[in-house]
């Protein structure tokens, strides 16, 4: 189909550019043929609207300039330290995501805010697990999918625990370094009691039960738990 | 007319021809031709829902049987459409159930499906045979519910990647004991428990049963059981496949596998443990499709399940597979027609596994059937896309997807301009297209020049001006789908090529740069595209008319271009050329 202007298609931009604003003087304003030859459309992190509650207008030129200062100035997207989060990038589908999240291998979790948020119907895991810890009849209840690290995850129970405003309480201490008087530890699927931290933060989001906060004093058996099913299981192999 | 055949005649050989095109076809040649086929069109396909009326459709076939329609554009899945955008079911289920009482097959794809809908079908249709759902949302397991409990003669459930309320896993028990013509269920979308023993008695009296998807919540345990009540399924999905390691749950799966004679499609494999996949073994040389793609195991584990099956010709599985382990797939399975490779860590900083365009070049050399590719990797470079499209030539379907948004040739820092151009030009049967990478308006002009078959093209962060776009609008002579997103394209070439887009099904661009006034009179010129301004911001003339506006999707349509469920962040032109507001 060619074009309605009956358009010559020259090989230059100035060429085509003259046709264009012979044909379309009311549209001439504000139209330029992109950012021009040089430039690679310049690319950080995608604002949205939603970044401007109170409207913006052009926003999407004069942003595509500032940015293209900023990513001009930086270093070149093959070395970059890390993929920038923009909305619907890379193109995964958010129940995969959400499967990931359950399963992920490595260490750190991985996945936007919205995958989570997302209701997941992929045989999800809903989030919250009770904790309890030695000593407090009552426990509470955590988000488990509002961390990504055992790190966030024992800085939220410590926050919860070990307030330090509270009279006859010790201060908190770490709860995964093992110098505090208490332990975090977890019941998995199976029913064992495990110490928090062995596996893989997916992995560990995939089977744990709930938490509970031990002393130290009588979590002695756990150590390498881990370790030693593993090797039971090996010696159960078909 | 003396020379034309009697209706029956035509109306007989009109029945050989199975593809919508062909029917569309015929139904040209003459007005005679025109009525005697849409008397006996039995099943339709519509695009997009938007395109067509109800009205319209049930005028012009008054005979259908199966009808299957799309909703909302591809980039939905990306969430790139704002919610409550559109496409809902109910106006065309409600219009049908009234005029098709005989209506037997409905499908769908991205829509929004209400339990509501679900009811309208499971009572209007007294012979109801096919539902299936890929993509779909807004619908409970209740609405579920009304689908067993009512459709008598029901065939196939298919909920493909829906997204479902999941209340409970009781709908499943709404089956009646009468019920035993199932074909094919797939729920492996839904994540609550069912209750087994009602899917273990459902499974038991379906001799038919040719296809099981299960979901994650059926336990490796139970899955030897309802295989066995099924040795006749030809595609099995299981659920999770993981339990603790016991030799008698072993051999009781390995047994039930070996009766399954007639498999050849397998997935789920959620929460694999690889100890246990030995058990599939005995089927593995009669499977055609694996579907690995929430496995999450090492390349050696992958690799002896996959080198079990020869006759693979469709693998779906994740990154974790390297570089080493799609070489081993290279060499063993040489029937291989569709590759996807998912990432495993997509938003993580540093990649996690050893996953490289080798993975791709290793496949492309070693599979001369391969024609379709979904990969996704963080390095690419002009000469792996060279390399792939000169061994590769029969590529129908192409997409590669490299995580860095604008990532260069990682060797020599140049834009990917000449290595997708090579693919166009090697593979000239190609119809599906998506880039990546670092990309300039050349490429486009290879596009252009050489895609001529070219049906769907996706781009993202690419290009430098219009020139890209003009290129890909006016080249690309069998172009029906163009989705864009963050590219510097803008009014010019969209204006210049305006009776293109009545060629098209649809055209989406979002983050561009398409002002509002190129919008209008885009719409004013073209009456019959409907001009859809999708704008978070509020109403487009309160910024000047040269502004961008957020995202803008056209399509043709015979229909009115006031659809009624617009919602108020979507603008299109009125009839008097007015922009509406709702």
């Amino acid at each position: 189909m060619e074009a309605s202007l009956g358009l010559l298609i020259g090989e230059q931009n100035a060429a085509v550019e003259k046709e264009y604003i012979g044909d379309e003087l009311e549209l001439g304003l504000g139209l330029s043929l992109g950012n021009g030859g040089g430039e690679k459309g310049a690319y950080a992190r995608i604002l949205t609207a939603k970044d401007f509650p109170n409207g913006f207008a052009c926003g999407t030129k004069r942003e595509r300039a500032a940015a293209h200062q900023i990513s001009a100035a930086s270093s070149s997207p093959s070395h970059s330290a890390a993929v920038r989060q923009v909305v619907g990038w890379p193109p995964v589908r958010s129940y995969r995501m959400t499967s990931l999240l359950n399963q992920a291998k490595a260490s750190n979790a991985v996945g936007e805010d919205e995958s989570s948020k997302k209701k997941m119907n992929h045989g999800g895991h809903l989030g919250f697990v009770k904790v309890n810890m030695d000593g407090l009849p009552i426990g509470r209840k955590l988000d488990l999918n509002a961390h990504k690290t055992y790190q966030t995850l024992a800085k939220a129970l410590e926050e919860m625990f070990f307030n330090p405003t509270r009279a006859g309480k010790e201060p908190s201490a770490k709860l995964l370094d093992g110098s505090s008087d208490f332990v975090l530890t977890y019941e998995d699927k199976e029913g064992d009691w495990m110490l928090v931290g062995d596996v893989p933060w997916g992995m560990f989001l995939n089977t744990v039960k709930r938490l509970r906060i031990m002393r130290t004093s009588e979590a002695n058996g756990l150590a390498p738990k881990s370790h030693e099913r593993n090797e039971k299981q090996k010696s159960k192999l078909i | 007319m003396a020379y034309s055949f009697p209706e029956e005649v035509l109306e007989h050989v009109f029945s050989f021809l199975s593809s919508p095109r062909d029917r569309n076809a015929v139904s040209l040649v003459c007005k005679s031709w025109y009525e005697i086929e849409r008397w006996c069109r039995h099943r339709i396909f519509v695009g997009n829902c938007y395109a067509v009326s109800p009205e319209i459709v049930i005028r012009r076939f008054p005979e259908l049987r199966a009808v299957e329609m799309k909703g909302k554009p591809h980039f939905a899945d990306f969430n790139l459409v704002p919610e409550g955008w559109g496409a809902y079911a109910y106006p065309w289920i409600a219009a049908m159930a009234e005029a098709y009482p005989f209506l037997e097959e409905i499908k769908l794809k991205r829509m929004v499906v209400t339990d509501e809908s679900l009811e309208l079908i499971s009572k209007s249709y007294k012979n109801f045979k096919s539902l299936v759902l890929t993509s779909c949302e807004g619908f409970t397991t209740d609405g579920l519910a009304s689908i067993a409990a009512n459709c008598r003669h029901l065939k196939e459930l298919d909920l493909r990647e829906s997204e479902v309320e999941d209340l409970s896993g009781h709908w499943l028990s709404h089956f009646p004991d009468s019920c035993t013509s199932l074909v094919s269920l797939n729920m492996s979308c839904l994540g609550s428990e069912v209750s087994f023993s009602a899917l273990e008695r459902l499974v038991a009296r379906s001799p038919n049963l040719r296809t099981l998807r299960l979901n994650r919540a059926v336990p490796l345990e139970k899955l030897a059981n309802l295989v066995r009540h099924a040795p006749q399924l030809v595609e099995l999905g299981t659920g999770a496949y993981s339990a603790e390691i016991r030799s008698d749950t072993f051999s009781s799966l390995a047994d039930a596998f070996s009766a399954c004679k007639q498999l050849k499609a397998l997935s789920g494999f959620w929460d694999v443990v690889p100890s246990y996949l030995p058990a599939v073994y005995s089927a593995c040389s009669g499977i055609t499709s694996l579907n690995l793609s929430y496995a999450a195991i090492p390349s050696s584990d992958l690799v002896k399940l996959i080198s079990q099956c020869q006759n693979l010709q469709r693998l779906w599985v994740l990154d974790y597979i390297e570089d080493s382990g799609l070489e081993a797939l290279a060499a063993s399975c040489k029937d291989l027609q569709e590759l996807r490779v998912f990432p495993s860590d997509p938003f993580g900083a540093e990649p996690n596994v050893s996953l490289t365009e080798q993975g791709l070049v290793s496949v492309s050399e070693g599979c001369p059937k391969l024609e379709s590719v979904l990969y996704f990797c963080r390095q690419m470079s002009n000469a792996a896309l060279i390399a792939i499209a000169r061994s590769r030539p029969n590529f129908i379907r192409f997409r590669l997807c490299i995580i860095e948004p604008q990532a260069a040739d990682y060797l020599t820092l140049e834009p990917l301009d000449a290595g997708f151009g090579a693919i166009v030009e090697n593979c000239k049967e190609l119809r599906r297209l998506s880039m990546s990478g670092l990309l300039t308006d050349r490429v486009f002009k290879y596009i252009g020049t050489h895609a001529k078959k070219l049906e769907m093209l996706s781009i993202a962060f690419a290009g430098d001006s219009d020139l890209g776009l003009h290129h890909v609008l006016s080249g690309c002579d069998s172009l029906r789908k163009l989705e864009i997103r963050d590219c510097p394209f803008g009014d010019k070439a969209l204006l210049a090529n305006a009776a293109k887009l009545e060629t098209m099904r649809s055209l989406w661009m979002s983050s561009c740069s398409v002002s509002f006034g190129a919008c209008k009179l885009l719409a004013q010129k073209m009456p019959r595209l409907n001009v859809e301004v999708i704008d978070e911001r509020g109403p487009p003339d309160s910024r000047l008319e040269s502004c961008s506006v957020e995202r803008v999707y056209v399509y043709r349509t015979v229909a009115s271009r006031q659809r009624l469920d617009i919602p108020d962040f979507v603008w299109t032109l009125d009839e008097d050329s007015s922009m509406r507001y709702s």
